[in-house]
């Protein structure tokens, strides 16, 4: 997809763009397919799933309850274990901090397992800037990092790449190793990667991952992947840097566990993601392996400030990607149009918290309200209902455009006036009758073009509701 | 300094004070195990050991591992030398330091290359132990530490482990209990639940088996004669 820009003030027209890219509509339709038909699988195969739901979002709020206790707990448990904690207020006093601790041990390359958070803080490009390369080793993030682009999917960063062009992009990266065949085969792209970072793994300097859950029992960090490519991150390198933010706090190892049974299910429709790793501190006195430092560090980015609001429910989020999955408009637009690191329903409500209503008033509009996300999130997250504040918001905040603004004004102060109301409905059927007039009208004048054009306005057949129930009532017509 | 800021920001945003003894005991109860209406699936409850074996051998087959089954550990390294002959795979493993398997008849397999330690980038595959094999979803469960070192889960193409009958359990709760029953210092550095072989859907949501981890997972459960093992 080509793009003038990629933030959330493109929206529309990136929306439009993608939804004439030829590779987004041959990528986009199955997804969502695969992904709801084995989640719905695995759901069947599991009769505790709803209830356990309910005990996930009882997890999720007792923990947001006390999370200053849960934090306080987990940093002791893991100063016990011989790591180290690092509390970061931003984004930008993160980046510091990871780029601190990669110059403590004279770090040049980085391998780095797939993190949101790490997109959030934007980490790649500052390593950079610092001179200290990341290799992004999970095959999505990879991909993508060859191809200079940000994910487009929070669980399949690159499923908007097809073979050829990961074949393109391998060919382009590995000539340098003596790879001069371009690939045919996925088999042989994967086995191609495998080979090109087995040697990265090896000499990296650090070890950086996300975190699925902290577990404030252990003072352990949880991973979940179905590579291993987290696992070799965070085994192979001397140091191990994981980042987080607050709220993917647990109490003890059973609730990781029940949130766990919530997470692939929902994700891919695995019983279990392949792989799900505790770490918990350094490499022991007799370990044969493992990484001789452990660092957490702790982003909250705001969120803390979600605490006690209407939006608080959106921290319990466990980033799965159903809602996603599950979204007409996710669907139709992909991942890169909302311009922002989280993508989806999911992503219309946490931009604009992260990056301020006005840069992203356009996001929480881009919904049906068919209330999927919800339906299916797996910690009964109301997203539909917190996209409705954010546009409350977007309204009081003088965030929308004049022309919308006046026009839902001028419809307030009728729906309040019965009698004015009924008025220009009576005056508004016949005029709407002439369908093709109306059409014409809608699409002429500023005011309802930008609603009109997508939509076809189907004339009113037999004039207004009040009228049709006078009727009714006066023939003894019963309603049926 | 930042520690601060996000905790007072967070207790103002709770509006609670530090020090407030009945949040510390709520935490302290339920750091102690007190939840409510704790659900553990009905598929993992209150089985028979062979049951749960069984179960364990359905799941962990559905997850594209391999299972077969031996009469007692002095046949795992027969098992083992066949698994690597009929898939055409090099006759080299390298063995978790675990005492009991390295006491195993490996002898008996002359032309079978034998070592034992940490993995190395070009070790093509590993025999380990596993502290438990979960039921509920056909999980094994790995902890690392001088007998089994984490790299063997992960380095290798092929990854071989010997489950002891004992070993099975029924839900992951099950085996937190065993894990918890280590001692005070019962986290080691990593825990490894593994289902199944690695896998990628990253290129065009296709699945590959084998993209960083292991290509192929074995699992060799032991049904019984296994009081060496439990020495």
């Amino acid at each position: 997809m080509t793009q003038a820009e990629r933030t959330p003030r493109a929206f529309r027209d990136n929306a439009r763009a993608a939804m004439a890219d030829p590779i987004l509509r041959r990528v986009l339709p199955s997804l969502g397919v695969r992904f709801s038909s084995h989640r719905r699988a695995a759901i069947d195969r599991l009769p505790e799933f709803d209830a356990l739901r309910d005990e996930a979002v009882e997890i999720k709020n007792h923990t947001l309850q006390h999370l200053d206790l849960y934090l306080e707990r987990f940093e002791q448990a893991v100063t016990a274990q011989g790591g180290v904690v690092h509390w970061c207020v931003n984004a930008e006093e993160a980046r510091r901090t990871v780029l601190k601790l990669c110059r403590s041990v004279g770090a040049r390359t980085v391998t780095k397992g797939k993190s949101m958070i790490a997109e959030e803080i934007g980490l790649n490009p500052f390593l950079e800037a610092n001179g200290i390369v990341p290799v992004e080793t999970d095959l999505g993030e990879y991909i993508i990092q060859l191809a200079h682009e940000p994910p487009s999917h929070i669980i399949g960063p690159a499923i908007h790449k097809t073979k050829e062009q990961v074949a393109d992009l391998f060919l382009d990266a590995h000539r340098a190793q003596g790879k001069t065949r371009r690939l045919e085969q996925g088999e042989e792209m994967v086995a191609e990667a495998r080979e090109i970072l087995r040697d990265k793994y090896l000499a990296a300097d650090a070890g950086i991952t996300g975190a699925n859950f902290l577990i404030a029992e252990t003072g352990s960090i949880v991973l979940v992947t179905n590579e291993g490519n987290g696992d070799l991150t965070q085994s192979l390198p001397p140091m191990h840097i994981a980042i987080a933010s607050i709220e993917k706090l647990v109490p003890t190892l059973e609730d990781a566990m029940t949130l766990i049974r919530l997470l692939a299910r929902s994700a891919t429709g695995q019983e279990m993601s392949v792989y799900t790793t505790m770490a918990t501190g350094p490499r022991r006195a007799d370990d044969p392996d493992g990484p001789a430092q452990f660092h957490v560090v702790l982003l909250d980015n705001g969120r803390s400030r979600l605490i006690g609001t209407e939006f608080q429910d959106v921290l319990r989020c466990i980033r799965c990607g159903a809602c996603m999955n599950h979204c007409p408009i996710y669907a139709a637009v992909g991942g890169h149009a909302y311009g922002a690191v989280y993508m989806g329903p999911i992503g219309a409500v946490l931009s604009p918290h992260l990056l301020g209503i006005a840069e992203a008033k356009d996001l929480p509009n881009a919904s049906t309200f068919c209330g999927r996300c919800e339906e299916v999130c797996p910690v009964r997250i109301p997203l539909p209902m917190l996209m409705r504040h954010w546009r409350e918001e977007a309204f009081t905040q003088d965030a929308s455009p004049a022309a919308e603004r006046w026009a839902i004004a001028a419809w307030a102060w009728l729906a309040k006036r019965p009698q004015y109301y009924r008025l220009a409905t009576r005056v508004a059927v016949p005029v709407l009758r002439l369908s093709a007039l109306a059409q014409h009208y809608l699409r002429a004048h500023d005011l309802t073009r930008g609603w009109a054009k997508a939509r076809a306005m189907p004339p009113p057949q037999h004039g207004t509701f009040m009228d049709q129930w006078r009727a009714r009532q006066s023939t003894g017509h019963s309603a049926r | 300094m930042s520690r601060n800021t996000i905790l007072n920001g967070l207790r103002a945003a709770l509006r609670v004070r530090p020090g407030d003894a009945g949040r510390e005991a709520a935490v302290d109860d339920r750091l102690r195990g007190a939840r409510p209406g704790h659900i553990v699936p009905a598929r993992a409850r209150g089985r028979s050991a062979a049951e749960r074996v069984a179960a364990f051998v359905e799941l962990a087959d559905a997850s594209g591992a391999t299972v077969e089954r031996v009469p007692g550990t002095d046949a795992v390294p027969g098992a083992v030398a066949d698994y690597l002959t009929h898939n055409n795979l090099p006759a080299r493993v390298r063995l978790a330091p675990a005492p009991w398997l390295n006491d195993l008849p490996w002898a008996e397999h002359p032309l079978l290359d034998v070592s034992t330690g940490a993995a190395r980038a070009d070790d093509p595959a590993s025999v380990t132990p596993c502290f438990a094999a979960i039921a509920e979803t056909g999980t094994l469960m790995l902890l690392s530490g001088p007998d089994s070192p984490t790299t063997l889960n992960f380095l290798p193409e092929t990854h071989i482990v010997v489950v002891r009958a004992s070993e099975v359990v029924g839900p992951f709760e099950e085996a937190i209990i065993r894990l918890r029953g280590r001692g005070a210092d019962y986290m080691p550095r990593a825990v490894n639940f593994i289902t199944g072989p690695s896998r990628t859907a990253d290129i065009e949501q296709t699945m590959y088996m084998g993209a960083h981890g292991p290509k192929r997972l074995h699992i060799v459960i032991v049904d019984e004669g296994d009081d060496r093992a439990r020495a």
